[in-house]
């Protein structure tokens, strides 16, 4: 019975952190984006506001940008056209955002494994870990594909093409450059493959190309710039979600945000040792330590949002026949001279 | 004990559900409603539109496609390979190698044959 309250609560509190994080993210966007062209940004929501009982708060930064953004998309009028598949079209952003939250699942957030306080993961144990973790990301493409078609609009109908392609491409290569990882760690299960970096090095070090592969591909899968062909509003007006207003739109967009923090997390957790840090090993077991595990992971994840979102800002997109031919030509050879190289390199240090 | 784990994700997936429709339902109930013709015409730069969307798109979709089909069936191969590599001898290196070997032959035929070309 407590096990089933504690399961949850821990869902409830995952899932709605992680909603929370994105309103506030799609606010850090457009600041980074303005101080990144020279501009100050969204700053007003949230100044000289009169609460009831004559409470005065005034915050910078238009730090309740967020709510007056939520607020829009639930009382703006949400248009359906006529001449859409209508069953479709209101599914696809519901997968968009189911298949983001399940991603979620077996991301570990915090220390897991046998005598930690509390297992920082909503399905511990799930040993296929990150396999997991791509087949539900691989959904994802779902929710894209069919708001494209069942707009039935040119421009949507583009945008879905284009980012069914983009998609299946960028997979094979994330798919593979994570083998490396795999293959040193003996274990698809994210913690244990956490718990292999804390007592040898981080993944960056031992897998640099893994780690570039895997930054660029999953740049790709999240549909961010340089990679956003899907929606390339200056061509396709606004590429699958062209058909789409008010809160479905929204949903899109909550969705994207929501692959981002997976994405930051995997790297994280990947690569960069997760919650590992000079201090911190895998036998401290109390409750302070695992605090600290998760704010160190959580703030090795911010700082991969912002520089996903510092790029985003930094390079122009690529040309759709470019973006083929990185993935094919570069990536997919890429990764497979690195998976070789690991493998033998491994057999040579065992002898 | 290990199937159990997934009840877990079953639980997970009931809430993704709530909160997919729960904002539908919300927008339902909250969202005014002014139809019109015109607004809920296919948007197309204020212009009509001009023959059907749902068409036959080019053959080189299906192409790539079938690249991926085969690339990622591989990579799931390669995962079992991989977890248990540790315990395995040199032999399993060769063996995957060979493997590799065999699927990077047929990347280079399909981009020797133009097929990679995006045109």
């Amino acid at each position: 019975m407590w096990a089933i309250i504690g399961i949850v609560l821990k869902i409830g509190v995952v899932v709605g952190l992680m909603q929370g994080t994105v309103a506030y993210l799609i606010l850090v966007e457009r600041k980074v984006a303005a101080y990144a062209q020279d501009r100050i940004g969204p700053n007003r929501a949230g100044r000289h506001l009169t609460l009831p009982f004559g409470i005065k708060i005034n915050l910078p930064f238009g730090l309740l940008q967020p709510i007056a953004d939520g607020a829009k998309m639930v009382l703006k009028e949400d248009v359906v056209p006529t001449y859409v598949d209508k069953p479709l079209y209101i599914l696809a952003p519901m997968i968009a955002i189911i298949a983001a939250t399940l991603g979620f699942a077996v991301v570990p957030f915090g220390p897991v494994g046998p005598g930690q306080v509390m297992q920082f993961q909503i399905a511990p144990g799930v040993d296929i870990g990150i396999v997991y973790v791509f087949a539900i990301g691989s959904l994802a493409v779902y929710g894209v594909v069919l708001a494209g078609y069942a707009s039935n609009n040119k421009y949507s109908f583009l945008g879905g093409l284009r980012s069914s392609a983009q998609l299946i491409s960028y997979e094979v290569p994330l798919g593979m450059s994570i083998l490396g990882m795999v293959l040193l760690a003996g274990s698809l299960d994210l913690g244990k493959i956490m718990a292999w970096q804390d007592q040898h090095v981080w993944g960056i070090v031992a897998q640099p190309i893994g780690f570039l592969l895997f930054l660029v591909s999953g740049f790709a899968e999240t549909n961010r710039l340089p990679f956003d062909l899907p929606e390339s509003e200056q061509e396709l007006v606004g590429g699958f979600h062209t058909e789409y207003s008010a809160m479905k739109f929204g949903m899109f967009f909550l969705g994207e945000y929501m692959h981002v923090i997976t994405v930051s997390y995997l790297t994280v957790i990947l690569f960069l040792g997760g919650w590992d840090f000079p201090g911190l090993s895998v036998e401290q077991t109390g409750l302070l330590s695992a605090i600290l595990k998760v704010l160190v992971t959580a703030g090795k994840v911010s700082f991969m949002i912002f520089l996903i979102m510092w790029i985003r800002w930094t390079l122009p997109r690529f040309r759709y026949d470019q973006l083929m031919d990185l993935a094919w030509k570069s990536l997919v050879p890429l990764a497979l001279v690195n998976l070789v190289a690991t493998a033998g390199i491994i057999q040579l240090i065992r002898g | 004990m290990v199937l159990f784990n997934y009840v877990f994700i079953g639980a997970l997936l009931l809430g993704a559900i709530g909160f997919a429709a729960a904002p539908l339902v919300v927008v339902a109930i909250v969202a005014p409603r002014r139809r019109s013709r015109e607004k809920q015409d296919i948007y197309e730069c204020g212009l009509r539109t001009t023959g059907e969307t749902w068409i036959r798109f080019r053959i080189q979709y299906y192409i790539f496609a079938m690249l991926f089909v085969v690339f990622d069936i591989e990579t799931v191969f390669l995962y079992p390979w991989a977890v248990s590599y540790v315990g395995l001898g040199a032999f399993a290196l060769f063996e995957m190698v060979v493997f590799l070997v065999l699927l990077f032959a047929g990347l280079l035929y399909a981009w020797a044959k133009g097929v990679l070309r995006w045109v």
